[in-house]
């Protein structure tokens, strides 16, 4: 079984498949309709200046998203890593 | 107010009647991907611009000419990732694609415009779209970035599978456009061959809601199966029913559905998402041959600068500063000539007209009070010029990325950042450049607070007050400098502490999200940043003019009647006036901050915009020969105040009325335009009175408690 964390865990530049996505709220049905889906690979790509919030990659492009939200994204680290 | 489904068609569908009509067309599609390119590119200047009544969303509508030259109307709807909805741009796409609205009838055919190097996720918002059953063309616009980045696309595939005509387009090149316009003339475009498996344990209740739609909502079939998948989409039924709540057969039927799933633990909304983005991988599998590459772009390069712990902050620090003196410095001398110009109507009037009322009218109300706005222009055309720079460079988000956590100290988000920070200079493109906060709430706390943020027209009331209040040359210019921060900063911590006040109480609402496309850095073409500067600022000149002039005009009357039997001087006729007697009214209320009624006559008149406290001071302690304007030499003005004493011969300006004076100016609302944008942009005159009152209420708080504070320390 491959490791599983946050991903507001994931180190920068590490690519990651999303396992677990929380079902309510207005953030994470933005998330979803912007493509952010269990099974999408996803990128992080750097953090802000000040932590958070979080810049990642998904489908090809480039994507914000706060902290307090990726806490409830559970993600799997990519094999090689 | 709101007319129900059946009569919503009302505009477009009765003009020309018959069957020989055009069609009318909804241009929808991502932010970003070039939907306003594309329109301009369509429709030239041949393009309305006003505002959906009862909100704040702008509405364009344009004209194109089909292959034969009949008139073709184009509807450029704001951008949106989705038709669920979460802000009031939003709900535009979604009600007018519906047909919910009462000023626009539904379009007939929609044009879905998408970045190509972006498929996955533009297709979505197309997959609801064709939802509808109306006749699509699909854009693909952004092909040379497309190709560039070694996608290859089988577009005929593309065509073949979505059964709708399908343009690769460079929108930016107008290369594509010829080609979209035929397809828009095609009398007969075809219907898309929208094959989607809604999911099994979905599909009943899709069906079941489809029909209760129908029945009990009035609804069109193909409207309602569309909104049936919405209200399964989003969890918040109120959100997606807009302006036409459900009928209680409908919500009933849905909550049913909702309890039973919660049961079984089905994530209806989810699986919907899912299934709708399986279905687009599933094509993108079929037409794409090969995908774009993904390497670390150009724009990943320039990010590992400007978004970096420390160059960002360097590099966000020096765009600021370039804004800023770019603000000061180049605004300064077609200001001046503003200024110059207005002077010269105003003497050329009085030279002409014989003297009488409708002389000064002209010359003192009209003319002064509108040029006094006026001459605002070139700074507010300059941050829209850099506004749009920003915006169209791809910086924008930068900022509001890095700025994120420290305004979410205060309860809003980082796109806040920009419009508070454009209010130093003038605060109406700042509250004009709120419009790209989504949340309603966080866009309405920040046009609340952004009149704080000390703006350009302050600093002839903090020159004056600081000469009076540290006069001669003795003083050293660090004392100079030093108090004019302290006004800067006071306003900053005013606008953020009742940001973090207005968040916390007043308008309560969901912490505010960050979620934001980052989109990549690209070039600007100047031509469109400056069609888009010059569309602000004729925006801000249509809606604040005629409400200014009027302003201006009473505020003529009130200083100009009733007027002073026989020849008086203009500091006699402007003491007996109704400003005169507003300020002796006023002396009770504002002798506890240490100012009297020749004062107030200055509060009264530079509502009509701060610097005007300057000019009226001037007549008021009859400077004679004063010259308005930016840089009048106040030294005249300045021995004027010293040697200005109350009845009882203490002197009136002391250094702590100086002071409390400036501090006055730092909070009180002092700004017609900004009233009067305000109402513009909340739709109500709620907003900006409560603003008035808030502002001023502290201003007057804040003095007194400074006032009597410095009075008991011998001050
Ligand atoms: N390379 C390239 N750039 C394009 C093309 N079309 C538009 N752009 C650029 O993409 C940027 C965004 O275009 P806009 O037309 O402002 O996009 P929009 O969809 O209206 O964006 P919003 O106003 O945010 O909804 C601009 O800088 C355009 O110059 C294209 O076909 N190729």
């Amino acid at each position: 079984m491959a490791s599983t964390l946050k991903l507001s865990q994931l180190p920068v530049g590490a690519r990651a498949t999303i396992r677990e996505f929380p079902g309510h709220g207005p953030a994470f049905l933005r998330l979803r309709e912007m493509g952010v889906l269990p099974g999408t690979a996803i990128t992080l790509m750097r953090t802000a200046p000040l932590g958070d919030p979080l810049e990642v990659r998904v489908r090809g492009y480039n994507l914000t998203l706060r902290k307090s939200e990726a806490e409830h994204v559970v993600v799997e680290l990519a094999g090689g890593q | 107010m709101h007319l129900s489904g059946a009569r919503v068609m009302t505009e477009f569908v009765q003009k020309p009647a018959g069957p020989g009509r055009s069609p009318v067309y909804a241009l929808v599609g991502n932010p970003n991907c070039g939907k306003s390119t594309l329109f301009n590119a369509l429709t030239g200047l041949k393009q309305k611009v006003g505002n959906y009544p009862g909100v704040t969303v702008e509405k364009k509508i344009g004209t194109t000419y089909s292959q034969h030259g009949r008139p073709i109307t184009v509807i450029d709807l704001p951008g949106t990732y989705s038709l669920a909805a979460r802000s009031p741009d939003e709900a535009i796409v979604r009600d007018v694609l519906f047909g919910r609205r009462a000023d626009i009838a539904q379009p007939d055919r929609i044009i879905c415009i998408v970045d190509t190097t972006n498929l996955e996720r533009n297709l979505y918002l197309v997959h609801q779209v064709l939802d509808l059953g109306r006749p699509v063309i699909l854009v693909l616009n952004m092909m040379d970035l497309a190709t560039n980045a070694g996608l290859d696309l089988r577009v005929a595939r593309l065509e073949h599978e979505l059964g709708i005509p399908v343009i690769p387009c460079e929108a930016v090149n107008s290369k594509g456009v010829l080609e979209l316009r035929l397809a828009m003339s095609r009398a007969d475009l075809p219907l898309p061959r929208h094959r989607w498996d809604i999911p099994a344990p979905i599909a009943p209740a899709v069906a079941e809601l489809q029909a209760s739609l129908v029945e009990n909502d009035g609804k069109q079939p193909l409207i309602a199966r569309a909104e049936a998948l919405l209200l399964l989409t989003d969890q918040n039924p109120v959100r997606v029913a807009g302006s036409m709540p459900l009928s209680e057969r409908t919500s009933a039927i849905l909550a049913g559905w909702k309890k039973r799933w919660e049961g079984e633990g089905v994530d209806w909304s989810g699986t919907l998402v899912k299934s709708r983005y399986d279905a687009i991988t599933r094509l993108c599998a079929e037409v794409v041959q090969r995908a774009a590459s993904t390497g670390p772009g150009a724009s990943d390069r320039i990010d590992s600068v400007v978004v970096h712990p420390l160059w960002g902050w360097l590099v966000l620090g020096a765009i600021m500063t370039v804004l800023f003196l770019s603000i000061f410095t180049l605004a300064e001398y077609p200001m001046n000539w503003i200024d110059a110009q207005v002077a010269t109507l105003g003497a050329w009037v009085k030279g002409v007209m014989p003297p009488g009322d409708l002389r000064d009218l002209i010359t003192d109300g009209a003319i002064a009070g509108v040029g006094g706005v006026v001459v605002f222009l070139p700074q507010i055309l300059i941050l829209f010029f850099f506004l749009g720079l920003l915006e169209s460079t791809g910086y924008m988000a930068r900022a509001a990325f890095i700025m994120d956590r420290l305004m979410s100290r205060v309860g809003l988000n980082g796109k806040s950042f920009i419009p508070l920070l454009s209010s130093y200079a003038c605060a109406i493109p700042g509250i004009m450049a709120t419009r790209t906060i989504e949340d309603t709430k966080d866009r309405l706390v920040t046009i609340l607070v952004a009149p704080l943020m000390s703006c350009s027209a302050r600093l002839p009331v903090y020159l004056l007050m600081i000469a009076a209040l540290l006069p001669g040359d003795r003083v050293s210019v660090g004392a100079k400098v030093g108090l004019m921060l302290l006004m800067y900063a006071l306003g900053t911590f005013g606008a953020f502490g009742f940001a973090w006040l207005f968040k916390k109480y007043l308008l309560k609402g969901e912490p505010p999200l960050m979620i934001m496309e980052l989109p990549p850095y690209r070039l600007p073409r100047m031509k469109d940043v400056l069609f888009h500067m010059l569309e602000r600022a004729g925006l801000f000149l249509r809606r604040a003019g005629t409400i200014i002039l009027g302003i201006s005009i009473v505020l003529w009357f009130l200083t100009a009647y009733p007027r002073h039997p026989g020849s008086a001087t203009p500091q006699e006729q402007i003491a007996h006036s109704f400003a005169g007697t507003a300020g002796r009214v006023l002396e009770p209320v504002i002798k506890p901050l240490g100012f009297d009624w020749r004062i107030g006559i200055g509060l009264v008149t530079s509502f009509a915009a701060r610097e005007v406290f300057v000019s009226s001071m001037a007549v008021v302690f009859s400077v004679d020969h004063f010259e308005g304007g930016k840089h009048a030499d106040i030294t005249p003005l300045r021995t004027a105040l010293k040697a200005a004493i109350w009845p009882d011969g203490r002197p009136l300006f002391t250094p702590l009325v100086c002071l409390t004076l400036m501090i006055y100016y730092v909070f009180a609302m002092q700004c017609m335009s900004t009233v009067v944008v305000v109402k513009r942009e909340t739709n109500s005159w709620r907003w900006p009175l409560f603003q008035t009152a808030y502002m001023t209420g502290t201003a007057w708080l804040v003095c007194f408690v400074v006032f009597q504070g410095g009075r008991t320390l011998g001050f």
